[in-house]
């Protein structure tokens, strides 16, 4: 086998893994939704309602196609197509466990190791507020237009934050910007110097100041709550996407999650030591490499899944900002503490070595 | 040879969408094919293996500033009929500051010699290492003084904002 | 002007730098929602579980027969009488030789009507009726579309032999 011919496996498994965690996320988000609020939530379709993703996509594909007459036709598909687009393209840099061994020849499981791993998932990230913006403005409608204009504002206001909160885990990396070697760094080496447990060297460990202000950076850029102020069902109706039907609405919908899904892996990478376990060197001596491999990619995906349960578990308590709450949260709580935390960083590293 | 043939293609389409951005009627398609144009640049750096310059030029460009045209291109509203009427000096002014533009890049490319397009060896100045390395030694006075430019530009915006309180 | 001491000032305290940062807030309110992760839920699932009605719930009304199948009704009108909705309304006819096994009494109720919309289902009908013939049950009016369909006789009021209702626990005791 190849390794294009493994790349282009690995693309198509993780092609069908966002949708599938995005569909089932939408179920995840109506249980929990449900059971925070001492409901059982959907439990009809199929065994614990597990056919209701299935369901709801045939729905999506049912329903009647709108296009409104006075909107731009061209820009109203493209809008959803480019959210879609951007969505899915992040996890091509994302390193998702231990290289696989087959016949002497490693397999890396990441599609490409570019040496500007993190900047090309923030620079995808940045341009997924086009497909809200043309939507909104192609619907022609003024609730549309007004989540297009919140959303793409709101976006650029946290990508600043989180760059600044990224730059400070950088730095404790030796300044490599690949995924790869962020995750691998939070492999080796002892937690605090003297913790001896390989595997647990986690930069949520160092850098509490940075996961959080990343954290809440995320939450704005995929548009949850208590940032959801682009759709704001109570007061934009749908916000950009009002004038939405059919799969069109379902893309928006469906990429939504896949964005949640990416922000989750990415946190996981940057603070949460990616497919780092607890014992990892000693379980890669005594067993062999695919075992430790696919050991690594559950790991990975259990603190996945913990992040996307912690983004639902926040959506079902938190009500949501105000706009100038969320842009002074943004720019005069959020960045102020991510430059002083990226200078201390740096002064610790320089004063103190490693 | 493939190099040289992703060259030319985008090349070609970077000259297109430039074409685009000044032909479009709708200053949003315009804003939109300029976006496609800086994506066309930033391959240009690809194959140049600046691959760090080329994804700050899509974060900036792309996913920062031109947010924020369409943003205001979007509140404007702008269409033909709210378009203002150009008088015969503006546009006699516009015609001669063009061509001293086109002028200039005229004599820029007299005094360059042009040699056919040769693939750039794999080498790692593009990368971030370097690239911070050059900035803060060779560099070290424009690059301060675009940071001193920019808190310039940072001041003006704010003084701007605070005057309505008068 | 004071009016009495019990009102209090609203006051808007300008919030502390801890409180400003949220977070301890956010936390406290993380913690409330997940402690209802692991509540009692209180959601049936509605047609193979149905909840348990009080022994006093009025609900629809049924027209009672005795054991032998005839009619406990003699047409008497104190239900109507007593109806503070003035939603009942009855037909008294004579019992013809050869329906002995219709009807218990030598009067009996030709036409009974219930307006559905208008009964308030406070079950003073059943406190009137001396022959034990009306009661409030536990069943729930059904839904119709139009009005007329709301105006229940007999074929809806009274009790099918085959599918005897059970008023037991809402028997009158007659302790005199």
């Amino acid at each position: 086998m190849s390794i294009l011919m493994f790349k282009g496996i690995l693309v198509l498994v993780l092609f069908l893994v966002s949708l599938g965690i995005a569909a089932y996320s939408t179920y995840a988000e109506r249980k929990i939704a449900a059971f925070l609020q001492d409901r059982i939530g959907p439990d009809r379709a199929g065994p614990f309602g597990l056919l209701q993703p299935i369901a709801d996509g045939v729905k999506m594909f049912l329903k009647e196609e709108i296009i409104p007459t006075v909107s731009d036709k061209l820009l109203f598909i493209l809008g959803p197509s480019m959210f879609m687009l951007t969505a899915l393209m992040t996890s091509a840099v994302i390193p998702w466990g231990k290289p696989l061994e087959f016949g002497g020849v490693t397999y890396n499981l990441q599609v490409a190791d570019i040496n500007i791993g993190i900047l090309y998932i923030m620079g995808v990230v940045s341009l997924g507020v086009y497909g809200i913006m043309i939507g909104g403005w192609a619907s022609n409608n003024k609730f549309a237009l007004l989540g297009a204009v919140r959303a793409s504002s709101q976006m650029i206001s946290y990508e600043l934050a989180m760059g600044m909160s990224v730059i400070a885990v950088l730095l404790m990396t030796n300044g490599s910007l690949s995924l790869n070697a962020i995750v691998e760094s939070q492999g080796t080496g002892k937690l605090y110097g003297f913790i001896n447990v390989s595997g647990i060297n986690w930069n949520v460990f160092y850098q509490p100041a940075a996961f959080i202000i990343f954290l809440v950076c995320a939450f704005a850029e995929c548009n949850r709550t208590p940032f959801d102020l682009p759709e704001a069902d109570s007061e934009l109706i749908g916000g950009f996407h009002t004038e939405y039907s059919s799969m069109k609405l379902g893309l928006y919908l469906f990429a939504e999650y896949i964005n949640m899904f990416i922000s989750s892996t990415v946190i996981a990478c940057l603070f949460f030591g990616g497919y780092n376990f607890p014992g990892i060197e000693y379980a890669s001596t005594v067993l062999p490499a695919n075992v430790v491999s696919l050991i690594s990619v559950a790991a990975l995906f259990g603190k996945i899944f913990f992040f996307i349960f912690f983004f639902m578990w926040v959506r079902w308590t938190l009500p949501r900002f105000r706009y100038d709450q969320l842009m002074r949260l943004g720019w005069q709580m959020l960045m102020p503490i991510a430059i002083i935390n990226v200078l201390i960083t740096g002064a610790v590293i320089i004063f103190f070595g490693n | 040879m493939s190099s040289q043939l992703i060259f030319f293609m985008l090349a070609a389409l970077s000259i297109i969408s430039a074409l685009f951005v000044v032909f479009s009627r709708s200053p949003i398609y315009s804003v939109l094919w300029l976006i496609v144009c800086f994506f066309s640049i930033a391959g240009h750096y690809v194959v140049l293996n600046a691959q760090f310059l080329a994804i700050v030029h899509i974060i900036v460009y792309a996913g920062a500033i031109m947010v924020l045209m369409l943003f205001t291109v979007m509140l404007l509203n702008l269409n033909k009929e709210t378009e203002p009427h150009k008088t015969n000096l503006i546009k006699f002014a516009a015609i001669i500051t063009g061509g001293m533009l086109m002028l200039v890049l005229l004599a820029a490319m007299r005094s360059t010699e042009l040699t056919t397009y040769v693939a750039p060896e794999r080498m790692e100045t593009g990368f971030v290492q370097n690239v911070g390395m050059k900035l803060f030694t060779d560099f070290m006075l424009p690059f301060e003084m675009t940071s001193v430019l920019f808190i310039a530009a940072m001041i003006g915006a704010v003084v701007l904002a605070k005057k309505e309180k008068h | 002007m004071q009016l009495t001491n019990r009102s209090k000032v609203v006051t808007k305290p300008e919030m502390t730098w801890m409180e400003r940062m949220y977070l301890p807030a956010i936390f406290s309110g993380l913690s409330i929602t997940i402690k209802h992760l692991f509540r009692k839920k209180a959601t049936l699932r509605y047609p193979e579980v149905t909840r348990e009605f009080a022994p006093v719930y009025r609900g629809m009304h049924v027209l009672k027969k005795d054991e032998q199948g005839r009619e406990n009704c003699t047409a008497c009108g104190l239900c109507a009488v007593s109806c503070p909705a003035e939603a009942i309304t009855m037909d008294a006819a004579e019992r013809k030789k050869g329906e002995e096994h219709l009807y218990r009494e030598e009067k009996y109720a030709d036409k009974y009507e219930i307006n559905m919309l208008r009964c308030i289902y406070c079950g003073l009908c059943e406190e009137a009726c001396p022959k034990d013939a009306i009661y409030l049950t536990d069943r729930i009016v059904p839904s119709d579309f139009t009005r007329g369909g709301f105006i229940f006789g007999k074929d809806m009021l009274g009790e099918k032999m085959d599918d005897r209702i059970d008023v037991s626990k809402r028997k009158k005791q007659y302790t005199s």
